[in-house]
Order: structure tokens, then C-alpha cells, then sequence
């Protein structure tokens, strides 16, 4: 199990978010959260990745606990993470992006930047651009690396979100909403990007409102709403289970 | 000549001063404290130089460590808060520094220090300094530090996501502008020979942002030039007299109007880039900047 969090509580001044979550997720597995807006899917991923602290409850990465830990500790540990609204450093280029994210497997510090003591700073610099390379080009726009990256189209902007998020090299992927914005064939491309990621050996964990592709690629879909978890499961459980239908489509007469 | 040179002096200390302010800039961190950082340079660099017989270049130094250890402890708090609070704070700073060094007597309070040894190739030591930043800047723009400084600056949450220690870049951000600014202190006090509390007033820190903004906050060469011609630009316009000041004036708001980025920004440092590419035919290796013809 990489991931394991256990009745987690996340109140916003007396507004309660996610009301005793718990989710589990296994090794290379492709684990998708649905449900309507509001369900607490975007909280729930602030609170993985230490964007906000529970209010109570546990997690742990790799039976590790990992409440206390600030948000760059945690990607150090290998958890990475895109945002719902694409966030990516506009005055860089695409591949100044990309390369931000070997931050913390890297050391160059200010006086070494100035002095450059040793060849170690420029072969460290030279590593990173080309592994920032190697995901540009896995995601398929190494050829826009020297734009201004708020110059692409929304769709690139995302691929340069992932890329930065593979380049950490982390172990847990956490994509929130990754299709929202993209047009089908995009989003196609993106499915097919989603799952060879995932068979790299890399355990993904997917917010998504397309329901066509969450139903395609996941392995287990768990079901929020209202801050809570009303459905685990496999994608065929999840499209016969009656609670899911009453969430989405609200109640037979 | 002399006066030509006394103010190309004074505006490589302003460059100094002004670069000072854009280190902690670059991470989103606006200082109207670092008056009081070359405050705290030079009257430890005058007592060095004074009361211990340290010689010029160590006692400049120490200038600047004594600043940056300031500026350290005041990083700490500084950390929690953002924009108009963090202004506040550093702006308090800076009079609270003021303040002190008028009540202690053994640097000779309101009176001023004066008998600091002069030192002659201060226009030397001065643009030395500053070739030094350039050097530092230049390769900071392109390296691990660098992007993450930048990143802090643009959105904080999304660089801290992506592992950079964001309260690490920060604090060291604002210290090393203390210690560039202890060191413009530290030139300065050995050029004017004479200091006193009311010449770190916070006006000068105002400048500080002035020159910045007028330059362009997208990269240090802004600053730099900002520094440069705001200082000469008043002593040029001497011959209007009681005009100068409102020509000045004047001249920023206009600037503010048809420029707001400020005079230097990043299209025209990658244009310039760019054209001594072509000119030279150098291949370029590593983060290219972009060019017009690229992906268009």
C-alpha cells in the first residue's frame, strides 16, 4: 500500500470538508475519485500533497505518517502532484518549468551559483535540463521547450504541468482534473499519456469528470460526496452501485 | 571631472543598494528596510575601520556579515507575512535602526561618525562590486537557486508542491540582500568620510523602489539601470534649477504611463540576446532564450 489515509477530518471554520475519509491506495495502481462538485475531491488532494493540514486523522505514505511534514518535504518523498487550474511560472520558459522540478533531488546553493567551486554545479545543471528534456519529450511538446510557457494553448500547458510533475520523479501522481478544457481527441492522447505513465510503475491517483475515461482506465474508483465516501470499488461496480446513480442522478420515484 | 566622478560613485553605491532590493524582490518579498541594512554596513565597517584599525576590504565585509545576520533575524518573522504587512514591518525596521544608532554615543549618536578614512578608489571598489552582482545575477537567472527564486516570487504554494523549501529560499534570499546592502553601506561610509543616522532615512529605501520599478522588476539589469540613470538624470537637469525635481517627477509618471513594465524588460534583454547570437553565429547550448522565429 502506498498510500493509506485513515478517517481524516478537514474543517473550514466550522464548515466541515471531508468528514472521516478513508482511502487506500495500492502500488501501480491507476485510482480515480469522482464525484459532483464540491464533494471535497480538490480537498482531499490539498490535504495529500500539504497544501492545507487536517484537522484530524492520519496519513501515511508508505507507512510512513506524513501529517506533519511541510508540502516540499513530501515531495521529496515522492509525491507529486498538477493543479485543477493549470499553475505554471509565466515568466519561465517550458523548460525552465520542467526543470524546477529536480529541485529537490539537486543542491547548487547561492554561494556555489556564484563561485561555481567545483565542475559539479554545471554537471548538475547539465543533468537537469536533460532530464527535463526527456519528460518534454515523453509528453510529446519537447519542441516547445524555449517558449514562454503562458504562450501555449491550455491543453500544452497541462502536458508541461505533467512533465513537471514526472520530472520530481515521484512515486505517487496525483492529476487533478486533467481533461478539464481539453477537446476529445486531446483528451484521448492524454488517456493513453495517463496510462503509460501508470504502466512506468508509477501509482496514480485521478480527479476527473470524464466519466468515459475514468470508467476506460482506473483500476478502483472511489466515490465522494458531501465529504464523505459513499462508494469503493471496480469501474463496473461503480456504474451499478445505487448510491453512486443517487449522488449523480438523484433518487427514483 | 571630479564632480562627474563623485556622482558615477554614488550611483554605483545606488546600483549596489538597488540590487540589494531586488534579491528578496525576485522571491515576492518587497523590503523598505534596506536603508537600514546599509545603516548597519557602514557604521560597523566605520568602527571597524576607526576604533580597531581593521583595513578597508575586511572591515566592508564585515559590514555586510554584521547586516546579513540582521537580516536573518528579521527574515524570521518577515517569513509569515506578504506585501503591504511585510513593508510595514521592514518599514519599522529601518526606523527602529535609525533610532538606536542615534542614542548610542560610542558611534556619536545624533552628532555623526565622523574621521572615517577615505578611500580614494571607491569608484573602483564600488563598480567592482557591482560587476560582481552582475556576474552573480547573470548566473543565478540560470540556475537551481535562480528558478526557484523565481518561483517562490510567482506563486509560492505551487513551488513549495514541487519540493522547493520555499522558507529556505526566502531566508536566504533576504539576508544576502542585507549583506549587499551592508556592503553599499560599508563603500559608502569610507566615500563620504562622515556618517550620521538621518542619511538612512526611509526616503532612501523608497528610492531603492523607484529605481527598480523604473528599470524593470523582470530582470536585474532593471535595476541596474534604473539606479544608473535616475542618479545622473537629476544632476544632468541641474540647469533648470528649481525645475529638476518636478521635470524628475514628471519623468516617472510618464514613465508609468507609456512603460509600466519598466524601461528594460525580458523581451528586450532576449532581443539583445538574440542579435548577438546572430551576430557572433554562436551556437547556443542550454536554456535558450525564446526568439521570434522559434515555434511561430
Amino acid at each position: 500500500m502506498i498510500l493509506e489515509i485513515k478517517n481524516i477530518i478537514k474543517y473550514f471554520n466550522g464548515f466541515c470538508a471531508l468528514m472521516n475519509v478513508g482511502l487506500e491506495v495500492e502500488e501501480n495502481t491507476l485510482h480515480a475519485i469522482i464525484g459532483p462538485n464540491g464533494a471535497g475531491k480538490t480537498t482531499l488532494f490539498n490535504l495529500i500533497s500539504g497544501m492545507y493540514d487536517v484537522s484530524e486523522g492520519q496519513i501515511a505514505f508508505r507507512k510512513k505518517p506524513i501529517n506533519e511534514l511541510r508540502p516540499h518535504q513530501r515531495a521529496e518523498l515522492g509525491i507529486a502532484r498538477t493543479f485543477q487550474i493549470v499553475r505554471l511560472f509565466g515568466h519561465m520558459n517550458v523548460l525552465e518549468n520542467v526543470m524546477l522540478g529536480s529541485h529537490c533531488k539537486t543542491k547548487t546553493g547561492l554561494l556555489r551559483t556564484l563561485f561555481r567551486i567545483s565542475l559539479r554545479e554545471l554537471k548538475e545543471e547539465k543533468t537537469t535540463r536533460e532530464n527535463a528534456m526527456r519528460w518534454l519529450e515523453f509528453v510529446g511538446i519537447a519542441q516547445k521547450a524555449n517558449q514562454i510557457a503562458v504562450n501555449l494553448p491550455h491543453a500544452e500547458q497541462r502536458l508541461v504541468e505533467i512533465a513537471r510533475a514526472l520530472s520530481q520523479d515521484p512515486d505517487l501522481l496525483l492529476f487533478d482534473e486533467p481533461a478539464a478544457g481539453m477537446n476529445p481527441k486531446e483528451t484521448v492522447d492524454l488517456e493513453s499519456l495517463i496510462v503509460k505513465i501508470n504502466q512506468m510503475g508509477k501509482t496514480v491517483l485521478l480527479i476527473e469528470h470524464n466519466m468515459e475515461l475514468v470508467m476506460e482506465i482506473s483500476h478502483v474508483i472511489s466515490v465522494l460526496n458531501f465529504g464523505a465516501k459513499i462508494a469503493e470499488g471496480k469501474p463496473s461496480e461503480i456504474q451499478q452501485n445505487p448510491a453512486v446513480i443517487e449522488a449523480y442522478l438523484g433518487r427514483k420515484r | 571631472m571630479d564632480y562627474l566622478t563623485s556622482v558615477v560613485t554614488i550611483a554605483g553605491i545606488n546600483i549596489i543598494m538597488a540590487l540589494s532590493f531586488y534579491l528578496p524582490f525576485m522571491t515576492g518579498q518587497i523590503s523598505l528596510g534596506q536603508a537600514g541594512f546599509m545603516s548597519i554596513g557602514a557604521y560597523a565597517s566605520a568602527v571597524c575601520t576607526v576604533k580597531f584599525g581593521i583595513p578597508y576590504v575586511p572591515a566592508v565585509l564585515i559590514g555586510g556579515i554584521c547586516s546579513a545576520m540582521v537580516g536573518f533575524v528579521l527574515g524570521l518573522p518577515a517569513l509569515r507575512i506578504k506585501g503591504i504587512y511585510l513593508l510595514l514591518l521592514t518599514l519599522g525596521f529601518g526606523e527602529i535602526v535609525r533610532v538606536v544608532f542615534i542614542n548610542i554615543d560610542y558611534i556619536g549618536g545624533a552628532a555623526g561618525f565622523p574621521g572615517i578614512p577615505y578611500q580614494e578608489h571607491t569608484l573602483l571598489y564600488a563598480y567592482g562590486m557591482v560587476l560582481i552582482l552582475i556576474v552573480f545575477f547573470n548566473r543565478l537567472r540560470k540556475s537551481r537557486m535562480g528558478r526557484a527564486c523565481q518561483a517562490v516570487g510567482t506563486d509560492e504554494d505551487a513551488a513549495e508542491v514541487l519540493g522547493v523549501n520555499i522558507i529556505a529560499v526566502k531566508l536566504t534570499a533576504f539576508s544576502t540582500g542585507a549583506f549587499i546592502a551592508g556592503i553599499g553601506g560599508g563603500i559608502f561610509a569610507h566615500y563620504q568620510e562622515y556618517i550620521e543616522p538621518l542619511m538612512f532615512d526611509v526616503m532612501h529605501a523608497v528610492e531603492l523602489i523607484v529605481f527598480t520599478i523604473f528599470g524593470g522588476i523582470q530582470i536585474f539589469w532593471g535595476p541596474i539601470f534604473g539606479a544608473f540613470v535616475l542618479t545622473l538624470v537629476p544632476e544632468f537637469l541641474r540647469i533648470i534649477q528649481e525645475w529638476r525635481m518636478e521635470l524628475y517627477g514628471a519623468l516617472l509618471v510618464l514613465m508609468m504611463i507609456v512603460r509600466p513594465q519598466g524601461i528594460i524588460s525580458l523581451d528586450s534583454v532576449w532581443s539583445i540576446e538574440y542579435a548577438v547570437r546572430r551576430l557572433f553565429r554562436i551556437k547556443t547550448t542550454g536554456v535558450l532564450s525564446p526568439s521570434r522565429t522559434e515555434g511561430k
